[in-house]
């Protein structure tokens, strides 16, 4: 059962990482790979910090500001040299991977006995539950940030203009800007996967940022199939939806390894898994015809 | 209102499939002026009007709106004065949005979009009432997608979109292109009431000889990126029928 808890534990973790794509994929239609760069980042800038024994207040604004950076450089390579979202993302992160590198000075950070965002706080006296309770917050607290951002009139200007973007500029929106800010902050929820994980997982790797997109991709993948599947058009049940995606598909993953895959073979499983979500519905659209 | 010095526009200049879009166009529109532009395909009609958008710049010459020079300002800078309605229903409107989404947007052309939440209901009553306007019955679906709307339908509502703030200048692009005759009507209908409601400066391209003929107090015709003929509301109000299709004869 431990195992099953644990799954659920990294999918909170995760699901700052899908409320990032969610935000890059779907509103702003740019599929963004930095992804991977700016997750590492997030958990370097936290283990660095907390090994210099920084107070959360201080880590927390810092990931987010890193994780930004680095979203915003993609925006800026991407709207400002017209080159293409993809390959924006490719070089940033490409570039990341030094830069993560050379932060750290080493390729691993251990965080053991090092007092985290988890002892903090002391909700419970399982670890567990605490953990659990200590990450619901801190993820309904960034939902409910980002849900009344996407309702104030800047946040429907953003969801405009990865839907229309010959009207938003009619009416008066910088859609330059729009993307670079909406690059930052996916990027910025991103990074705050990163912080989460490292302090979770108890160490900062060099490579745990590896294919971490499809994680969050996987995650958006669940969450708008379901989306259409309930014709949902209300923001706050869809960024639910968003946070459901991601717990469920570790609790899959969870499944697999449980089942007696070999872990080896988890990246396969992973890419495996998000084609068949992907290709599920146009799979049963095909065989109603 | 609006004054075009000389505009030069060419596309791929050098290259093998060089376009030479408009060649010195020379235009003063004048306040509440109804401008219809026709011409055939190619003939630099929507070239010329993108350069007033600011959605394509000119080479060489100068635009003005209102006494101001804007002739390197972005579209989404020229907002304050303009509110557009494309060709295609989809360009003006955002799909995945609601109704009542894509109003407060355009209730906000001239200003900046800030963090806070605008749509109360102030705001959806006041929407409702300008939607009942249209007949169409779409007053009580403004929590619907827009891209559950029709173009006929969609059109209308960009138009009812482009007057929720202050505009001074509306720009038609065939607006009815893609539109059945009945909603074509509408929409263009619509358009010359609130033309002449809000008393609007306004450029319309149409394909089609009947609006050109039934609306707008001024008419040019295009062709080759010059303008051809240019009557002014006298002469227009004179024009029949058929002297307009032996313009394209």
């Amino acid at each position: 059962m431990d195992f099953y808890l644990t799954a659920l534990l990294q999918g909170l973790c995760f699901s700052a990482i899908a409320l990032g794509i969610y935000i890059s994929m779907k509103i702003f239609n740019i599929p963004d790979i930095t992804t991977d760069g700016s997750y590492t980042l997030g958990a370097v800038v936290t283990a660095i910090l907390l090994t210099h024994h920084q107070p959360a207040y201080i880590i927390l604004p810092a990931v987010v500001i890193s994780g930004g950076i680095a979203g915003a450089l993609t925006g800026i390579i991407h709207t400002k040299l017209k080159i293409n979202a993809l390959l924006a993302g490719i070089l940033v992160m490409t570039a990341l991977y030094s830069v993560n590198l050379s932060l750290m000075g080493r390729s691993n950070l251990p965080l053991i006995n090092i007092s985290s965002l988890f002892t903090l706080i002391n909700i419970s006296a399982d670890p567990n539950h605490n953990t659990f309770w200590i990450l619901a917050i801190f993820v309904l607290i960034i939902t409910l940030l980002i849900g009344y951002l996407l309702k104030t009139d800047f946040g429907i200007a953003m969801r405009a203009t990865g839907n229309s973007e010959s009207m938003i500029r009619s009416l008066g929106v910088n859609t330059d800007r729009m993307k670079i800010i909406g690059l930052a902050l996916a990027n910025a929820l991103t990074a705050l996967s990163g912080y989460l994980i490292s302090q979770f997982q108890g160490f900062t790797d060099i490579s745990m940022g590896i294919g971490i997109v499809i994680v969050g991709l996987g995650s958006v993948i669940i969450a708008e199939t379901m989306i259409n599947w309930l014709h949902i058009t209300s923001v706050w049940l869809s960024l639910a939806l968003v946070l459901a995606g991601a717990v469920i598909f570790q609790l899959i993953l969870a499944v697999t390894l449980d089942i007696g895959i070999n872990p080896n073979m988890l990246k396969v499983v992973t890419a495996v898994f998000v084609l068949v979500i992907v290709s599920l519905p146009r799979l049963s659209l095909l065989s109603r015809k | 209102m609006i004054q075009i010095k000389n505009v030069h526009k060419v596309f791929n200049a050098g290259k093998a499939n060089q376009v030479n879009a408009v060649n010195g166009v020379s235009l003063d529109i004048k306040k509440e002026e109804f401008l219809v532009i026709v011409g055939p395909n190619g003939s630099g009609k929507t070239t010329l009007l993108d350069m007033v958008a600011g959605s394509v710049f000119p080479n060489s010459g100068s635009i003005a709106i209102d006494g101001e020079d804007v002739t390197k300002l972005p579209d989404y800078k020229r907002s304050k004065w303009i509110a557009r309605v494309f060709q295609n229903p989809v360009s003006g409107t955002a799909s995945d949005l609601s109704i009542i989404d894509n109003f407060r947007l355009a209730a906000i052309r001239t200003q900046s979009k800030g963090l806070s939440i605008g749509i109360n209901d102030t705001f959806k009553n006041q929407v409702k009432e300008k939607i009942s306007t249209l007949g169409m019955g779409l007053e009580n679906k403004t929590e619907q997608l827009m891209g559950t709307l029709s173009g006929g339908q969609r059109q209308a509502l960009t138009l009812l979109m482009s007057v929720i703030d202050n505009c001074k200048v509306l720009l038609l692009d065939e607006p009815t292109a893609a539109l059945d005759p009945r909603s074509a009507e509408i929409v263009m209908r619509t358009a010359d009431e609130l033309i002449k409601d809000y008393r609007l400066t306004s450029i319309l391209i149409t394909h089609n000889l009947k609006d050109a003929l039934k609306y707008g107090n001024r008419i040019i015709l295009m062709g080759e990126g010059l303008i051809v003929k240019d009557l002014d509301t006298e002469h227009k109000a004179a024009l029949k029928q058929n002297d307009l299709f032996d313009w394209f004869g």
